[in-house]
């Protein structure tokens, strides 16, 4: 089974050489400590940052300087500042070539809800409907199951939609899996985790062919 | 020609009861602290405040939640305060969510005069209950509309008595987008420069978008999640 830090190292995998990537709060932020050697990539962050870079030095951290997640970061050289018009712009526009976000659930026709829990949390959907309206690449960092064990990979999202058929593909602590018009289509299986394992913590049609390598990282 | 105005009480003139607010920032950042202060001194109630976060429970837009100053807030999104969430949930506050992009681009839109546009951000969604749905390139869209305010407030780092003004860093945010959208915007700024100091080539907002300006004071700027790393040694 995968931690946070391995469902964020294996998504790392997914980054190609000269790619702007977008890159949520939570888990997805992670994935910027593992960007593969030999490759560069650019970050945005939606309030206005194209060339994130680290989080600043104690001492050196600067109000006006902070990320979408609002921890104060810095810029690389190379790296641009606009407003949020232009940001969406990007985002909109097809400019990003990934985006990796954070789920609550996750339907097997790819439909995503990350935003709200009727009746208990409303903070919001951010850029998030924006950022999945729009991008053709859409890797989603998620738990496979919730607390109690009930699946969060399902026929049909139960809670308020983020987007419709839009996400690609998923990596959670069990699995790596695409989303196909069959539904979620699996691809590799977390290390020590069988096949049956993933089948039982899958609510959403899941397709297995052939043998299911581990993931490696 | 002056847009100086003495400070944000004077700023805030002609800010009534009911009026809608734009006010630019991104979380605490690139907030205008100064116009947020003396709208709590002024306590105009009723507003509808249009802005991204709604401030945390003691700072920023949270100071007006407090007073119960607010009646509505058009936002993308409002964690990280719970005098917000209360109110909310109660059904005090009255609370328009709606997607980040589209919120910059409905301000934007209000000031440029466009009074429309299409996106696919929140086609399927609750956000798109009640709106127009077209298809383009075989892809459904949603009729967003132009937001107005009676005023928007921004804040910048920069700025003269022509109202030509520069951010700084990604304090810039939706201020830009605000400042081309109030039927008056007022403009605070950490350091009021004379005309022809800054670089016509490095505006940001132009000067025909603002009507009043002026120098802020006593910045806290203070910031949400203060996150460091360690100097190798």
């Amino acid at each position: 089974m995968l931690d946070k830090i391995g469902i964020a190292k294996r998504i790392a995998q997914e980054l190609r050489d000269g790619w702007y990537v977008n890159l949520g709060i939570g888990i997805p932020t992670l994935v910027a400590n593992y960007v593969p050697e030999g490759i560069k990539v650019i970050f945005q962050s939606e309030n206005g940052i194209l060339g994130m870079g680290p989080f600043p030095y104690e001492g050196e951290e600067d109000a006006d300087y902070i990320n979408a997640g609002k921890q104060t970061v810095t810029i690389l050289p190379g790296g641009s500042i606009f407003d949020s018009v232009t940001s969406f712009a990007m985002i909109r526009g097809q400019h990003i070539q990934l985006t990796v976000l954070g789920a609550m659930e996750v339907a097997d026709n790819g439909d995503i809800a990350n935003w709200k829990i009727p009746g208990k949390m409303v903070k919001g959907m951010g850029g998030a409907m924006d950022l999945v309206a729009s991008a053709d690449n859409i890797v989603v960092a998620m738990m496979h199951t919730n607390k109690r064990g009930d699946s969060k990979l399902l026929k049909k999202c139960t809670l308020p939609l983020t987007g419709v058929a839009c996400v690609s593909r998923v990596v959670t602590n069990l699995a790596v899996m695409d989303i196909c018009p069959d539904g979620f289509k699996l691809l590799e299986r977390a290390p020590g985790v069988s096949v049956d394992e993933i089948k039982a913590a899958t609510e959403g049609r899941l397709m297995v062919e052939g043998e299911i390598p581990e993931i490696r990282i | 020609m002056n847009k100086l105005v003495a400070n944000a009480t004077a700023a805030i003139t002609g800010i009534e009861d009911n009026m809608t607010l734009m006010l630019g920032g991104f979380g605490l950042c690139g907030i205008p602290e100064n116009c947020i202060t003396a709208l709590v001194e002024a306590g105009v109630t009723g507003l509808t405040c249009i802005s991204n976060n709604a401030g945390v429970d003691d700072f920023g837009l949270g100071l007006l939640l407090q007073k119960k100053q607010i009646r509505k807030m058009v936002s993308s999104y409002v964690g990280e305060n719970d005098e917000f969430e209360r109110q909310m949930l109660t059904g005090e506050l009255e609370v328009d969510l709606i997607p980040q992009g589209s919120l910059a681009a409905r301000c934007y839109a209000g000031g440029a005069g466009i009074p429309a546009f299409y996106t696919p951000a929140g086609y399927g969604t609750e956000v798109a209950a009640g709106k127009e749905v077209r298809e383009f390139n075989g892809k459904p869209h949603i009729l967003e509309e132009a937001l107005a305010a009676d005023f928007a407030i921004v804040k910048a780092w920069k700025g003269d008595r022509f109202g030509n003004l520069i951010y700084n860093g990604p304090a810039r945010n939706f201020n830009p987008a605000m400042a081309m959208a109030g039927k008056i915007t007022i403009a605070e700024v950490e350091e009021i420069v004379e005309p022809g100091e800054l670089d016509p080539n490095f505006i940001h907002t132009p000067g025909v978008f603002v009507q009043r300006i002026f120098q802020g004071s006593n910045y806290e700027k203070r910031i949400e999640q203060r996150t460091v790393r360690q100097r190798e040694s």
